[in-house]
């Protein structure tokens, strides 16, 4: 293999390992600055003791998303040497001013949010975790318009093989930002939201802690519930603005090979998409519908796969199916969340076994719809690094094979090591449960502080 | 070019800000195995553990610096330098997960972390003196892309370098736990103090001898003018602070071995500055080859001068939070 495509694996291999632990603290953090508020001002103690628990595993998944992410920065230039010469004035600052203003608020306050109950007033405490919630986001916020740029890139003027920037308002702003960005907060959020779920849903049906994990269970489902609806509509909007930006993409998506003429394009919920062969096998296919989906019309007309060159076309069967398995993730989470509010107007939440092991199935459905998401929208983009302009051939650093393969290798390995741990280490937290019986720090308990009456 | 020069400074500024703060985190790491019991380990693991985070984040943020405002260095360096770098992070990584994965083990496993918490530290400070080393060497390159080969890096003088800043880290390590800690954790980082400024001072000389002759032009830029008349501030300051040092390890202060050691830091820091200027990469390269689009220099400066400040402030409030000696029971979240 070459460098571009070991390059490509490991930086796929990097990425998709990242992004499993930022978008759960994302989420979490929202979720955690919420029991927060609650705690202050209801004053109940079982709030304090819910965000003890859950900052737990909060922490777990920062450390492991703090040092794969560095590993992502540096492999801009290590990797993709050529590609950050070229984009370097309009994508770098960026990545600048993700680290002033995201990466220090959120490593600057999570000593205090972790270590600092002792040594802090309440208020000051809550700053820290809405400090913390807001880097999370606002580095989701730098890193997305990095990455819509190349989606989309705006904003610039091309010399001499380079970018150089125009206008940093357009730049950031591009078309696919808004959508882009939007789509990967819901995600957390969601993704976070049925996470907790599952793990709170688990500890119901083995009967342990019931109070607590109904009181945490009650505050996940409501986020998940606000967010499967909406993402499903953004991912809507997403599709409408990829059919009108990255025409490419969207025929790949779809495994649309011909531009409809005459008629509407059929939407086709099942193929196995044949490249050299330019069709789809097995396809099974509803008249009509993709038209309807992205241009709300019967008949609208849909670019095919064969209208661009061979070599300018991404892989479809990849594109095709991770965008499915994310819909489908999507789609399924919307009716579990219609199902508990089924539920919680019969005022049955907690009674359904059944719904309670649906949940815990769910569980890790998230991750692996964001995942799914990235490759879709990555391997969509191919052949370009920077949509329509610059190959990723074009952008690979001029190193030796050996390192590539060197570095790869490592990072296999090393992955898998901490992946071990982090599970183990996780699951043994949760084994533990929450501790429901230290004191309250006296600079954190506020005056008339309800006791919670836990039982069991 | 006003703004050139102030990116220089400011990239500059970045860079040592990281190597004092994450400095003396790698230090407080590669002394783990001079500690006797688990408990003396939590003291030394409890001074850094509210603040190692953001101490790394200045790397981050000097990798993003440096990508958007000297962009030929960022890419012509790291594809030069790629294994050194990350190997480097590779250290990184085992460092960073020990903090949680260490809290949560129970004793057999707490010495797994141990260890990965200590090679995690070695490694990465080393790969950072071999990088440190590697980039004074020269870099072979060819229209504003590395053209060398993959071992370039390697040579005596850079394993030199990583080895002079692993005992550099060590002083950073020791003074900051005199700071931090109180009876047989401290007693013993006065000792380590003691020890590693020795070797530290050594290895100062014998990089001062070897610099030079490795690269003559160093030479030449040090002695030309108008240079020649401030360059020996530098190693007059490095020697101040040597024996500031000395004395204030003897007399049992707390503080001041601390400062001293990064002002020791500083001085070798803009010794080598002074040296290199107005070079990016070595041999052949200067800050305005590498130097990125007016636009974008300007664009980032109004984050570093309005966010900057207040980054610092509130760093400054979270040391403040957790100023004061450590103590094992305070123990983990
Ligand atoms: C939508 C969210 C998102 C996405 C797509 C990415 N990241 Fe990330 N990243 C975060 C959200 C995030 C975060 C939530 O801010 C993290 C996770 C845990 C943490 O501490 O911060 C983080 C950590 C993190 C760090 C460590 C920061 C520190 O030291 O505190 C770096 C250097 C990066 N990321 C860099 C990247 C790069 C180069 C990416 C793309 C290729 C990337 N991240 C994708
Ligand atoms: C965090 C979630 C992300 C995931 C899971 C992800 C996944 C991937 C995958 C699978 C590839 C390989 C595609 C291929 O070669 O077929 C890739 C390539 C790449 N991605 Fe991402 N990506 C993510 C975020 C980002 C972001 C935020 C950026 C930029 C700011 C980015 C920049 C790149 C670059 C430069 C490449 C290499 C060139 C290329 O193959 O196109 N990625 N990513
Ligand atoms: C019916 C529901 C959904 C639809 C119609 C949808 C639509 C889309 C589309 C069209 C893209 C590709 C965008 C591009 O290539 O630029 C995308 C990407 C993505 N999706 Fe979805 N999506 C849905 C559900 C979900 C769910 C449930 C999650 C995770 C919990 C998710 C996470 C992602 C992520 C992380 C990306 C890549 C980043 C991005 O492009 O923003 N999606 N989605």
């Amino acid at each position: 293999m070459d460098v571009v495509s070991l390059s490509r694996i490991q930086f796929g291999l990097t990425t998709a390992f990242h992004i499993i632990f930022p978008t759960l603290t994302i989420g979490l953090a929202v979720y955690l600055m919420v029991i927060e508020f609650l705690w202050l001002r209801s004053k109940n103690e079982i709030y304090y003791r819910m965000y003890r628990f859950w900052v737990k595993i909060f922490a777990i998944h920062f450390a492991v998303g703090v040092v794969s992410g560095i590993t992502l920065e540096f492999e801009f230039g290590t990797n993709f040497a050529r590609f950050s010469q070229a984009v370097a004035n309009v994508m770098a600052p960026l990545m600048a001013y993700e680290g002033m203003t995201a990466f220090f608020l959120e490593a600057g306050f999570l000593g205090i949010m972790l270590f600092g109950w002792k040594r802090v007033p309440a208020a000051i405490h809550f700053l820290a975790t809405c400090l913390v919630t807001i880097g999370a986001s606002l580095s989701a916020f730098w890193i997305m318009a990095a990455n819509a740029w190349m989606q989309t890139p705006a904003g610039y003027q091309l010399v001499d093989g380079k970018f150089l920037v125009t206008d940093f308002g357009e730049a950031i702003f591009n078309p696919a930002f808004p959508t882009h960005l939007i789509h990967m907060l819901v995600a957390s959020y969601e993704t976070a939201g049925f996470a907790v779920a599952g793990i709170c849903a688990y500890f119901l049906l083995k009967k342990k802690n019931v109070n607590f994990y109904r009181r945490s269970l009650s505050l996940a489902l409501i986020m998940a519930a606000l967010c499967a609806p909406l993402q499903v509509i953004i991912g809507d909007l997403k599709g409408q603005n990829v059919a009108k930006y990255q025409p490419t993409k969207l025929a790949a998506m779809e495994a649309h090979w011909e531009t409809n003429t005459q008629g509407g394009a059929a939407f086709i919920p099942f193929a196995i998409p044949d490249m050299a062969a330019e069709k789809n096998r097995f396809a099974v296919s509803i008249p009509n519908a993709l038209s309807i989906l992205i241009t709300h019309s019967l008949e609208g007309q849909i670019q095919g796969l064969k209208e661009f060159p061979k070599e300018d076309r991404p892989n479809v069967l990849v594109t095709f199916w991770t965008f499915r398995g994310m819909v489908a993730i999507g789609f399924l989470f919307l009716l579990v969340m219609i199902w508990a509010a089924v539920l919680w107007w019969r005022k049955r939440s907690f009674e359904s076994p059944l719904f309670l092991k649906t949940l815990v199935a769910v569980q890790p459905l998230g991750f692996i719809a964001t995942i799914l998401g990235w490759v879709t929208a990555e391997m969509g983009r191919q052949p370009w690094v920077v949509y329509g302009i610059m190959r990723t051939s074009d952008g690979v650093s001029p190193i030796a094979v050996g390192n590539v393969i060197w570095s790869l290798i490592l990072f296999m390995i090393f992955f898998a090591i901490i992946v071990a741990s982090y599970f183990y280490y996780t699951l043994k937290t949760l084994r533990q449960g929450p501790d429901l019986s230290s004191p309250i720090p006296p600079i954190q308990r506020p005056a008339g502080m309800q006791s919670s009456n836990e039982a069991v | 070019m006003g703004l050139v020069h102030l990116w220089v400074g400011l990239v500059g500024l970045v860079v040592i800000l990281y190597v004092i703060l994450d400095g003396f985190s790698l230090g407080v790491a590669i002394l783990f195995p001079g500690a006797k019991d688990e408990a003396q380990r939590d003291v030394m693991m409890n001074s850094i553990a509210p603040v190692w985070d953001a101490n790394q984040t200045w790397i981050v943020f000097g990798g993003g610096a440096l990508f958007a405002t000297f962009p030929v260095i960022y890419t012509v360096l790291f594809s030069a330098l790629y294994i050194p770098l990350l190997t480097f992070l590779f250290g990184l990584i085992f460092r960073g997960v020990a903090f949680e994965f260490r809290a949560n083990a129970s004793s057999a496993h707490k010495r797994v972390w141990n260890r990965a918490f200590f090679w995690g530290s070695l490694v990465a400070a080393f790969a950072q003196g071999l990088t440190l080393g590697a980039y004074i060497s020269g870099i072979t390159v060819s229209g504003k892309s590395f053209a060398g080969k993959p071992f370039d890096w390697l040579n005596p003088f850079s394993v030199m370098v990583g080895l002079a800043l692993i005992a550099g880290y060590i002083l950073l390590g020791s003074t900051y736990l005199i700071i931090k800690t109180k009876g047989p954790v401290q007693e013993r980082a006065y000792r380590q103090a003691f020890w590693s400024i020795l070797i530290v001072a050594g290895f100062l000389v014998l990089v001062s001898i070897w610099t030079p002759l490795h690269d003559p032009a160093i030479l030449g830029r040090w002695f030309s003018k108008p240079r020649i008349y401030f360059v020996w501030v530098f190693p007059l300051l490095g020697a101040v602070s040597f024996f500031t040092i000395l004395w204030s390890l003897k007399t049992h202060r707390e503080i001041l071995p601390f400062i001293s050691s990064l002002f020791l830091f500083i001085s070798a820091y803009l010794g080598l500055q002074a040296g290199i200027y107005p070079y990016a990469i070595l041999p052949s390269v200067t800050i305005y080859d590498a130097v990125a689009q007016r636009e974008t220099l300007v664009f980032t400066l109004w984050g570093v001068c309005i966010i900057l400040p207040v980054v610092l402030g509130y760093t400054i409030y979270s040391y403040w939070v957790f100023r004061g000696k450590v103590v094992a029971e305070e123990g983990y979240h």
